[in-house]
């Protein structure tokens, strides 16, 4: 199905709107393939077709929604009755509502390309068991891997309302991740890593197999550390991590609902002065790039932090119409659910510390951070509590020095920003669409063995 | 869902290149739900997904192929991309039959009850958690409820069908007072209808999430450092989900990424721990049936005092070794390939009174509620979160703790278990997570003691 056939579907349902109805129709198309190899062999095959649309139907400000995973005429018409039975119940809201267009002009991003469809199975499979030979290859230490894939997609999507807001876009996508074992006497390291890009050509194998076999060797010998105050080392992955578990409290349902540790502290110095963040879908070296958000508006590059300085939050048409501050482009979705403010491709500007080596040979005493655990549990998002399980090596007087795990750093997401000691000028687009440097974040203590 | 003549048929397109097993996964899930916050009934939503997956299996290599298009048609064209992604095998067709199962039983099915009977539910939890101190500022709760229909057709003759209903009510509450915003959670769910409500009073939830809360408002910064740890009974079975379970699943167990790999017969655990895994849990949030692959549901004891006695199996690694299902191949829908699951994971009870194990510590941490938490199956190090905790002074509760961290070792804290109680609970429901899907699970604990955990709290 082509995005406009897609967009005729949806509009057809949003014809079917009664006087004093809004309706928005999102609905996508696609079709995906995902290899995982074992031991030199494929272990599994699949390919498959993707239908989903989503209807959201407002009657006087109450709202009802249904989704369905078909696109067949008798399913669609059942979601329209469904999604209008889920509003006789749901209670008024002036402030709930479909977007309305906004005169924003959308940038031009290409998503589509020609690759996931041109590269043939055969090579993708190639590309599968390449990546696994490799990471077995990369050193004696490698004793097995427990699974190494590819994956793409190709799809199409379109949204429609009653507001006039017609949206059709395709994408492609491909990734390939894989995870090393390295057994260590009784106990088994694991290093995992992964790439996407649009295009399978542009998968990175070099950086994936480097990842994932030195996160699982050179943990090799991990022990407790002792309790002590130590500087946090992030690669762009890991400041991804934490810098994204921030700007998911900036999102306008969190603040509106006082749900964040960030609420009334907009022009306030929030954050260490080197620390710049925005969330930026116009950006098309990002893999999170796109021309619209999930209710069909342009995105726009949303400045967050600036100089430390908290600039605003991500919302969406309704939380944009009860803060007043209007929707910034930041609805995320899929056609199953409901859109919501979200992030779309969270930019850290650069800043002038050089790259990774550097960070860690100016660190005197500190962790390099290969991995958080438990991040759910660990940080709680109102209060701003973080405590998280960390696995990665003691940096002391510079040099990397022995691996460490079962311990943890405690602090609070307010006090991690404005802990920032260094930010890195190592910008990096990564394959979750974030785009960052290497960052340090001081003063942080490490829980271990009691001293 | 699908007429026998077409699972014949399409089980003999999937076997017409050559494979040694081909499989028809059926399933149509209706669900729907309702939310309140910030004082409102949000939204109603309701969805519908109906497909089917056709796994054709070669050797070790498998292809899959799923679509939402169950017409013979669109069946076909799936078994036949199955089919093109494996080579070999000369399996032959035998005509599927039904094999009896007993589905849960639902004495008031979800989709026959008024709407507005499960919004008012929300409306009277509000109220109540609301009406319970000054110090409730915020509100909010869900209601959902779930029925697949399962069809499983395979080459080898098994034709089963399971019908699953569930049912869940959660409510969180923030309270705000001189430490900031501290919340409060309760959740029930079964594998039962609407008599669920009929089983728990909502506002007595609701008072509990409250009272959760406002404890909280009142708690000291978690110790940092290690500790004799005691685990109340109920939701610490998430700890033995995580830190053991996982590591005892075929699948992981066979690629070397399990700590308990090649440890058969041998003394793992501590003798006072039995962990068994019992999909037949009447009405338990993992109850099912049969699993994703046509298996009836089994109890399975994995650690018989201390010894590891088994691991849990799917079809496919249980055909590779040549013995029976254990019912443990699950799969997220149609859409997903099936693997080893868990189902309701438990450390079954034991003989002491729970007020001893208390009293038997002289400093640590109490433990009421665990939230939830991350492994690392490989090495089998492990991060929970402490939802409700109380430091432990000679032997007494005392001061309640905000949030922290256990971290810990899974096949080690099972050899450092040093009591457990005769108190055992389930917890409440859960989903688990493996290679990005989730399936719902049950898991329980009586009381019991670890003898050091370290926590990784925030106090100075």
């Amino acid at each position: 199905m082509r995005p406009d056939d897609l967009l005729a579907l949806a509009r057809r349902v949003v014809d079917q709107a009664r006087p004093g109805e809004e309706i928005e129709v999102a609905c996508s198309y696609g079709d995906s393939r995902s290899i995982r190899v074992y031991d030199g062999e494929v272990e599994s095959l699949t390919s498959a077709d993707n239908t989903g649309i989503g209807v959201r139907v407002l009657i006087d400000g109450r709202e009802g929604f249904a989704s369905a995973g078909s696109l067949d005429d008798d399913v669609v018409a059942d979601m329209l009755a469904e999604a209008r039975d889920n509003a006789q119940f749901a209670e008024a809201d002036p402030y709930v509502g479909i977007a309305r267009p906004d005169g924003v002009t959308a940038v031009d991003v290409e998503l589509w390309r020609d690759g996931v469809n041109s590269v043939s199975m055969d090579d993708k499979i190639a590309l599968a068991l390449e990546l696994e030979r490799r990471v077995r290859a990369a050193s004696p230490a490698v004793t097995g891997v427990r699974v190494a894939g590819y994956s793409d997609s190709a799809g199409a999507f379109a949204l429609a309302s009653t507001a006039g807001i017609e949206v059709a876009t395709e994408a492609t996508s491909a990734s390939v991740s894989v995870q090393a074992l390295a057994v260590d006497g009784a106990r088994t390291q694991t290093g995992y890593a992964y790439d996407g890009a649009r295009d399978p050509r542009d998968l990175d194998l070099d950086k994936v197999v480097r990842r994932a076999v030195a996160h699982a060797v050179e943990m090799i010998g991990a022990s407790k550390p002792a309790t002590a105050t130590v500087e946090l080392v992030l690669d762009p992955h890991l400041a991804a991590t934490v810098v994204g578990l921030v700007a998911g409290t900036l999102t306008g349902d969190r603040v509106l609902k006082g749900r964040s540790p960030f609420v009334n502290r907009v022009g306030e110095l929030v954050a260490s002065p080197a620390l710049t963040v925005a969330d930026d879908a116009t950006d098309p070296a990002s893999l999170g790039a796109d021309s619209h958000d999930g209710e069909g508006l342009a995105t726009r590059r949303v400045p967050l932090v600036v100089d430390g300085v908290l600039q605003g939050f991500l919302h969406d048409s309704y939380t944009g119409r009860r803060s007043g501050a209007g929707s910034t482009g930041s609805a995320v979705r899929g056609t199953r659910g409901l859109p919501g403010p979200g992030i779309h491709a969270l930019h850290i500007d650069a800043g002038t510390s050089g790259d990774l080596e550097e960070l860690i040979a100016r660190t005197d005493l500190g962790v390099l951070v290969f991995s958080l655990a438990g991040l759910h549990s660990g940080v709680n998002a109102v209060s701003g509590d973080f405590s998280v399980g960390v696995e990665g090596r003691m940096i002391r007087n510079g040099q990397l020095a022995e691996p460490i795990s079962e311990c943890t750093v405690g602090s609070t997401l307010q006090r991690l920003l404005l802990d920032i000691s260094a930010v890195g000028s190592d910008l990096t687009h990564l394959p979750n669409g974030v785009s960052t440097p290497s960052l340090k974040i001081g003063g942080v203590t490490l829980s271990g063995a009691s001293a | 869902m699908i007429e026998q003549d077409l699972l014949d048929d399409v089980l003999a397109v999937a076997l017409s290149r050559g494979a040694d097993f081909a499989e028809v996964f059926a399933e149509d899930v209706r669900r729907g739900s309702v939310s309140l916050d910030d004082g409102r009934i949000e939204s109603l939503a309701s969805s519908r997904d109906r497909g089917a997956g056709i796994r054709v299996v070669a050797g070790e290599s498998t292809g899959f192929a799923h679509t939402a298009d169950l017409s013979p048609r669109g069946l076909r064209a799936a078994a036949e991309a199955a089919a093109a992604a494996v080579k070999g095998g000369t399996a032959t067709p035998t005509k599927v039959s039904g094999i009896a199962t007993t589905p849960g039983r639902v004495l008031q099915a979800p989709e026959d009850v008024a709407k507005a009977t499960k919004v008012n539910l929300l409306r009277r939890a509000e109220e109540v958690a609301r009406a319970a101190d000054q110090a409730i500022t915020q509100v909010s709760a869900r209601y959902a409820d779930t029925r697949r229909r399962i069809l499983v057709a395979n080459s080898e003759g098994v034709l089963a069908g399971d019908d699953q209903t569930k049912t869940l009510f959660s409510v969180s509450c923030v309270a705000t007072g001189d430490t900031g915003l501290q919340t409060g959670h309760e959740t029930v769910g079964l594998s039962i209808g609407f008599e669920l409500f009929d089983r728990y009073d909502v506002e007595a939830l609701a008072v509990r999430a409250a009272e959760r809360a406002l404890t909280k408002l009142k708690a000291i910064p978690a110790p940092s450092g290690t500790l004799p740890v005691v685990i109340g009974p109920g939701s610490g079975g998430v700890l033995f989900h995580e830190a053991c379970g996982h590591g005892l699943e075929a699948d992981l167990v066979r690629k070397g990424a399990s700590a308990f790999a090649n440890r058969l017969g041998e003394q793992v655990a501590s003798p006072l721990v039995t962990l068994i895994d019992d999909g037949t849990m009447a009405e338990e949030w993992g109850q099912f049936a049969i699993d994703d692959e046509g298996a009836l549901a089994r109890r399975n004891v994995l650690i018989e005092n201390g010894v590891l006695v088994d691991y849990l199996w799917d079809g496919m690694r249980a055909r590779q070794e040549g013995r029976a299902p254990s019912g443990n191949g699950r799969r997220m829908s149609y859409r997903h390939l099936p693997m080893v699951r868990m189902t309701n994971t438990y450390l079954a009870g034991g003989q002491t009174d729970p007020d001893d194990i208390i009293a038997s510590v002289d400093h640590g941490v109490y433990v009421a509620r665990l939230g939830g938490g991350q492994v690392n199956t490989a090495s089998g190090d492990f991060v929970f979160g402490m939802v409700e905790a109380y430091l432990i002074e000679d032997g007494k509760l005392t001061a309640p703790l905000r949030e922290g961290q256990l971290i810990g070792n899974g096949p080690r804290v099972l050899q450092l278990i040093e009591a457990v109680g005769n108190d055992f609970e389930m917890g409440p429901p859960g989903t688990c997570g493996k290679d990005g899907q989730g399936v719902p699970v049950g898991d329980g604990v009586p009381t019991l003691k670890v003898a050091e955990l370290t926590i990784g709290g925030t106090a100075a």
